[in-house]
């Protein structure tokens, strides 16, 4: 019996007032599990991101509730809201943003010192994760010094550093080359994804279909259809 | 919060264009505003000059009187006036007034001539040559050894000279705390001696200088020499009548103030807009540190320590620019008038603050409207 890491109910988004008004998600209800890899699909401007957005914390819906193991989102203040992503969530921003002036390493690190460790602590804590995706010789090197492939990794590092529960990533493989993205997700399935974590992919990609463990389908910012994907094997 | 400030330090030294953009723009309006308020400073003491070197307690004057050279002779009564009024310990007359020395090749070269009370010679400078009691020989006069000293053709004691058709002599060489405004020696001698070689009116007496028997007699001084129709300023309020002068009754102050201003608009200028541009580029890291986890007051105590620290380090390259300007320039330029006080470094201190408060709050509104789905939405 598959556990629920997320519970979105009625999940309402507009922008926009009177006349103008848009919805960009329109009562959303869904479940992701511990241990799952859900992928939400969708043609553009189908609220894919304003989803993921929302069941992680950063934008607050106009309706609807979202409970991460049974605790209400959106019950929580602002900083209590800032505590629980730096606590529960990992992000992957589809533009990476990794810090140009800072070290990969030093990048890596940042979750761990907004969790106010101490600064060489975290170092050795990131370069430890570096390692985990297989850039611990670039640890010194800025970010624009690496590949996409690399960068994406960073980002993963810098995702999973601080062991949130669970990972939201958003288009990962769109700046990657089609080789590149397959090793990328599939590295995060078979290292990243455990029993107690789950992860959220927005993506279009659909080369990357196969690791998932299900398929959200989005449309006008409604869900139109779950698809299995592959099984997660524990 | 340390682990936070030592990030905000990185990504603001490691961008190392802006970095330095800032820091040129804070230091140059800090070198401004100090190379300003300084050369006003040193020109309020140098014009001050008289007042310190002299050190008398309370000076009585014309109320007419606003800068120590440009005296009004008083009668003598007033002198006596003065001594007979209750807390005066003493009083001695002071002369002051200019005068022409001519050199060896003919050519004239004005003078300030100071005149000491001929029985306690109160007033008188530290002698580095020459014996004080000289001074009451024939025609003998101290000259002072300072950044002027050179346009008598450096005279030795023995140099005679000619002062207004009249023979003087040198009996000493003295050095006084301050050099003078106008750039003109400075020569004691007498009163007597003064008011005899140097024309004037029928009054002769630029200055009493009086003695308080206490401290707490000094007020009651100055309300008889009211009712008298003169003016007694202690030597601080003297200095500060100066001041005040050159500060509002003359372009100085007003040209001095400007220039600072204008300083200050630039180095406002530069470093908040580079501030602001810096902000803008890093305005998606800031949304992405935001989502991750950072707090707002977190992002401001951020900004808050990029600003301080950019203006503080900019605040002390200007401090020492200045400073090693003025000293290289004093040492080519002896009587170049400027002078670093703490009122300088303050003033200096405050604006620096100012443009740190202004660069950093246009940032600070801008990073705190930005929200976390902007990073998503790209």
């Amino acid at each position: 019996m598959p556990r629920a890491a997320i519970v979105a109910d009625k999940l309402t988004k507009w922008f926009g007032q009177g006349d103008a008004r848009t919805y960009a998600v329109k009562e959303v209800s869904f479940q992701a599990n511990w241990g799952e890899m859900l992928y939400i699909v969708g043609p553009s401007g189908s609220g894919k991101t304003t989803l993921l957005s929302m069941i992680s914390g950063i934008l607050r819906p106009n309706s609807g509730s979202v409970k991460i193991d049974s605790r209400d989102l959106w019950s929580l203040s602002d900083d209590e809201l800032a505590d629980f992503r730096l606590n529960t969530i990992g992000f992957v921003f589809q533009d990476y943003h990794l810090f140009p002036r800072l070290t990969t390493a030093e990048n890596v690190a940042i979750p761990l010192v907004l969790k106010k460790r101490k600064w060489d602590e975290a170092l050795r804590e990131a370069a430890r994760f570096l390692e985990v995706v297989g850039l611990a010789d670039k640890a010194h090197l800025p970010p624009t010094k690496l590949s996409g492939g690399e960068q994406q990794r960073v980002a993963i590092a810098r995702a999973i550093v601080h062991q949130p529960e669970i990972l939201v990533f958003d288009e990962p493989t769109a700046s990657l080359d089609g080789e590149t993205g397959r090793k990328i997700v599939s590295f995060v399935k078979t290292e990243i994804l455990t029993p107690g974590r789950c992860i959220v992919m927005v993506t279009h990609d659909s080369r990357i279909f196969e690791y998932s463990n299900r398929i959200m389908e989005m449309e006008d910012g409604r869900i139109t259809g779950f698809q299995q994907g592959g099984s997660y094997e524990a | 919060m340390k682990e936070i400030l030592i990030l905000a330090y990185k990504l603001l030294v490691n961008d190392k264009g802006k970095y330095t953009a800032l820091l040129v723009g804070t230091t140059f309006s800090v070198f401004l505003i100090v190379q300003m308020t300084s050369s006003f400073a040193g020109i309020l003491t140098k014009a001050s000059a008289t007042v310190i070197n002299v050190g008398a307690k309370v000076w009585v004057m014309d109320p007419g009187v606003n800068t120590v050279l440009n005296s009004i002779p008083m009668p003598d009564y007033v002198l006596d006036s003065v001594r007979s009024l209750h807390g005066v310990k003493y009083a001695v007359p002071l002369y002051s007034g200019g005068a022409l020395v001519k050199l060896r090749d003919g050519t004239y070269q004005p003078v300030t001539v100071i005149g000491l009370d001929d029985t306690s010679l109160f007033g008188r400078p530290e002698l580095l040559q020459g014996s004080v009691d000289d001074i009451f020989a024939e025609n003998g006069f101290v000259v002072v050894k300072d950044e002027e000293f050179h346009k008598l053709e450096n005279p030795k004691i023995g140099t005679e000279f000619e002062i207004n058709d009249h023979r003087g002599v040198i009996v000493g060489i003295a050095r006084v705390a301050t050099g003078g405004l106008f750039g003109t020696p400075t020569l004691y001698t007498t009163y007597n001696r003064a008011i005899q070689y140097i024309p004037s009116m029928r009054f002769t007496t630029s200055y009493i200088l009086v003695e308080p028997k206490t401290e707490s007699d000094i007020p009651q001084i100055k309300q008889r020499v009211e009712s008298l129709g003169y003016l007694a300023l202690t030597s601080e309020e003297f200095q500060g009548r100066i001041s005040s002068y050159l500060k509002y009754q003359t372009g100085i102050g007003t040209n001095t103030l400007l220039m600072t201003v204008i300083s200050f608009i630039v180095g406002l200028s530069i470093s908040g807009q580079t501030f602001y541009t810096f902000i803008l580029e890093n305005l998606d890291h800031f949304g992405a540190l935001k989502a991750i986890g950072m707090k707002g007051r977190e992002l401001v105590y951020m900004i808050l320590f990029q600003a301080a620290f950019t203006s503080l380090a900019g605040y002390g390259l200007g401090i020492g620019l200045s400073t090693i300007l003025i000293t290289a320039a004093k040492l080519r330029l002896p009587e170049y008038a400027s002078r670093v006080t703490y009122i300088n470094l303050g003033l200096a201190f405050v604006m620096v603050l100012i443009i740190a408060s202004v660069s950093s709050y246009a940032g600070i509104r801008r990073v705190l409207k930005i929200e976390p789905f902007d990073i998503f939405r790209g």
